[in-house]
C-alpha cells in the first residue's frame, strides 16, 4: 500500500513538475516573443518565422485538407443515414456547419499539425541538444528560447489558425458535395443555409480554441526537445512523447474549452 | 592579474562528485592544456569555465566576475569574449559555414552586410575554409568542420578562445594542422587559449602550461617540461600509458563468493 501511495505521489509530482516546466517555458517565450515579430523585432527571428510558417502551415495543407473533405464527407453520411429515418435530411447541413466551425476544424487540425509539427519541433530541437547546439547558442550569448522557441510559437500562432479555417471551409464543401449528389441540393442553397447556421461566435470560439491548441502543440514540442538528454535514442522517444502528450492535451484542453463554451456562451 | 581564476571548485551529479575542491589561475595570453583520460572530469570543468553549469561550491571567476552568480547581462557581456568551438564542432546544420560564422556578428554587432561577410571571409581563410564557405557542415570532413568551429568562435575576435578535444576523431596529419592552427592564432591575435584533450603528443605542441586532472582534482599544473619530469604516480602513469586495473580483484572474487552462497542456500 506504501509503495502504490509513493508512486502515486511521485507520478503526481513528475506531472506538476511537467505542468510547471511547461507554464515557465510558456512566460519566458511570450517575453521573448517581441523579438520575432516583424518591423519591431529582430530580422532574421521574423526570417526564421516565416520559414516555420511554411512548415507548420503551407506544407500541412494538402493532408489537411484531405482529413477534412474526408470527415465532412463521413459527418454527413453518418448523419443524414439517421436524420432520414426522421425526415429531417436539411439538419445534415447544420451538423456539417456547426460541427466543423467549433469543434472537428479546430480539432482535425490540431492533430495533424501534432503529428507533423509537434514531433518536428521535439526532434529538431533534442538533436540539437544532443549535438551540442544549443549550448553553442548559449555560450554565443544567444537564448535558445528567443532563438528557437519563440520564432516557432509565432509561426503556430498564425499558421494554426489559419490551417482551421481552411479545415473548416473544406469540411463544409465536403458536405455539400454530399447534399449534392444524395439530395440534388444546389451549392448555392447549401451555402446559404451555412451561413444562415453557424453563428459569428461559433467562429470566435473555433480560433479561440485554435490558439490554444497552438500553444500546447509549439510548447509540448518544444519542451521535449529540450528534455532529451543522452543519445539519439532519446530523441526518437521525445519525438513519440511529444506527440502523444500533446494530442492528449489538445483532447483535454478541448473538453475544457467546449465546456467552458457551453455554459458562458448563450446563443 | 588572471584572466580566469577557479577557487575550491566542487561539481557533483546526482550526489557523484565529479570535481573536487579545483583551484587554477589561467593568465592572459597564456595557453593552458587541460590534460586527462576520459571521465577525469576535464570537460565538466570546461562548462564551468564557459558557465553553462553552476557548480555546488567554490568560483569561477572570469575578468574579474563570477560566472555562476553574475547577472545576465554580465554574463552576456563575459560570453562575448569567449570563443568556444565545441568537440563536436555543433555547427547548425541547418546553415552554411559561413552563415555559421556570420551568425554571431549579425546577432551582436551592428555591421553592413558587406563588412559581415569580408569578415566571415577573414575568419574562413585565418583558417584555411576560403573556399568551402558556401558548403552545409555535412558536407565537411571532420577536420574541417572543427577549424568552422574555430572560424566561428574567432568571429567576435575574443580574448578568451576554449577548445574542446580539437584533435579527437582526426588522423594525426589534420591533428597536427589543428595544432598550427592554434599556435598561429596564438601568435596572431594573443588571446588567451584554453584547450581540452586527451592527446599528449598535441598537448605538449601547443602548451605554455599544462592541468594534468584525474578523477576530479588537479595531479600537477605547470609548464611542459615540469610536467615530463613529474614523479606523480598519476602524472606517470598517463604519460606512460600505463593501464589501470579496470577489474577489481577483491571486488570480484566477493561478488562470486555471494553468488556462491546464494545458491547454496538455495539448494
Amino acid at each position: 500500500m506504501a509503495n502504490v501511495l509513493e508512486d502515486v505521489g511521485r507520478r503526481t509530482l513528475t506531472e506538476l513538475d511537467y505542468v510547471g516546466s511547461l507554464n515557465i517555458q510558456l512566460w519566458s517565450t511570450l517575453r521573448a516573443m517581441k523579438s520575432a515579430l516583424p518591423l519591431v523585432g529582430n530580422r532574421y527571428r521574423w526570417q526564421a518565422t516565416v520559414r516555420q510558417m511554411l512548415q507548420i502551415g503551407y506544407d500541412a495543407m494538402p493532408m489537411v485538407s484531405l482529413m477534412a473533405i474526408c470527415t465532412g464527407f463521413i459527418l454527413a453520411m453518418q448523419g443524414a443515414s439517421e436524420l432520414r429515418r426522421f425526415g429531417a435530411l436539411h439538419y445534415v447541413i447544420d451538423l456539417v456547419a456547426v460541427g466543423f466551425t467549433r469543434e472537428l476544424g479546430p480539432l482535425l487540425t490540431a492533430i495533424a499539425v501534432s503529428g507533423r509539427s509537434g514531433s518536428a519541433f521535439a526532434a529538431e530541437i533534442g538533436t540539437m541538444k544532443v549535438t551540442e547546439e544549443l549550448d553553442s547558442l548559449r555560450v554565443m550569448a544567444l537564448e535558445p528560447i528567443e532563438f528557437v522557441l519563440a520564432p516557432k510559437y509565432l509561426a503556430a500562432l498564425i499558421s494554426v489558425p489559419c490551417l482551421t479555417i481552411i479545415s473548416t471551409s473544406f469540411g463544409i464543401v465536403a458536405g455539400g458535395l454530399f447534399m449534392f449528389f444524395s439530395t440534388r441540393l444546389a451549392p448555392f442553397l447549401y451555402f446559404r443555409y451555412v451561413l444562415e447556421s453557424i453563428a459569428l461566435r461559433d467562429v470566435i470560439t473555433g480560433l479561440i480554441k485554435s490558439l490554444a491548441f497552438a500553444t500546447i502543440i509549439a510548447h509540448v514540442g518544444c519542451l521535449e526537445g529540450f528534455r532529451v538528454h543522452g543519445g539519439p535514442d532519446s530523441v526518437g522517444r521525445s519525438t513519440t512523447t511529444a506527440v502523444v502528450k500533446s494530442t492528449f492535451l489538445v483532447i483535454v484542453a478541448d473538453a475544457v474549452f467546449t465546456a467552458i463554451f457551453y455554459f458562458t456562451v448563450r446563443p | 592579474m588572471p584572466i580566469i581564476s577557479i577557487r575550491e571548485l566542487v561539481v557533483e551529479y546526482d550526489g557523484r562528485r565529479v570535481l573536487d575542491g579545483l583551484n587554477l589561475d589561467i593568465e592572459p595570453g597564456e595557453t593552458m592544456v587541460l590534460l586527462g583520460g576520459s571521465g577525469s572530469g576535464k570537460s565538466t570543468l570546461l562548462r564551468q569555465i564557459i558557465g553553462l553549469e553552476r557548480p555546488k561550491s567554490g568560483s569561477v571567476i572570469v575578468k574579474g566576475c563570477d560566472i555562476s552568480r553574475c547577472s545576465s547581462a554580465e554574463l552576456k557581456k563575459i560570453r562575448h569574449s569567449i570563443g568556444v568551438a565545441f568537440q563536436s564542432a555543433a555547427l547548425f546544420n541547418s546553415l552554411s559555414v559561413e552563415d555559421n560564422v556570420a551568425l554571431p556578428l549579425r546577432e551582436h554587432t551592428r555591421l553592413a552586410p558587406s563588412i559581415i561577410d569580408l569578415m566571415v571571409w577573414m575568419k574562413l581563410a585565418v583558417v584555411g575554409l576560403a573556399d568551402f564557405g558556401k558548403l552545409l557542415p555535412q558536407e565537411l570532413s571532420g577536420g574541417m568542420k572543427k577549424r568552422g568551429a574555430v572560424a566561428r568562435a574567432l568571429a567576435l575576435d575574443p580574448e578568451i578562445l576554449v577548445l574542446d578535444e580539437p584533435s579527437a576523431g582526426l588522423d594525426p596529419i589534420v591533428a597536427a594542422e589543428l595544432d598550427e592552427l592554434i599556435l598561429l592564432l596564438k601568435q596572431a591575435f594573443h588571446m588567451t587559449v584554453i584547450v581540452v584533450t586527451h592527446e599528449m603528443q598535441s598537448a605538449f605542441q601547443i602548451a605554455d602550461r599544462i592541468a594534468m586532472l584525474h578523477k576530479g582534482i588537479f595531479t600537477s599544473v605547470g609548464t611542459k617540461d615540469e610536467i615530463k619530469a613529474s614523479q606523480d604516480p598519476r602524472v606517470r602513469h598517463f604519460l606512460d600509458r600505463v593501464p589501470e586495473d579496470l577489474a577489481n580483484a577483491a571486488a570480484v572474487a566477493a561478488h562470486f563468493e555471494k553468488y556462491l552462497h546464494s545458491q547454496e542456500t538455495y539448494q
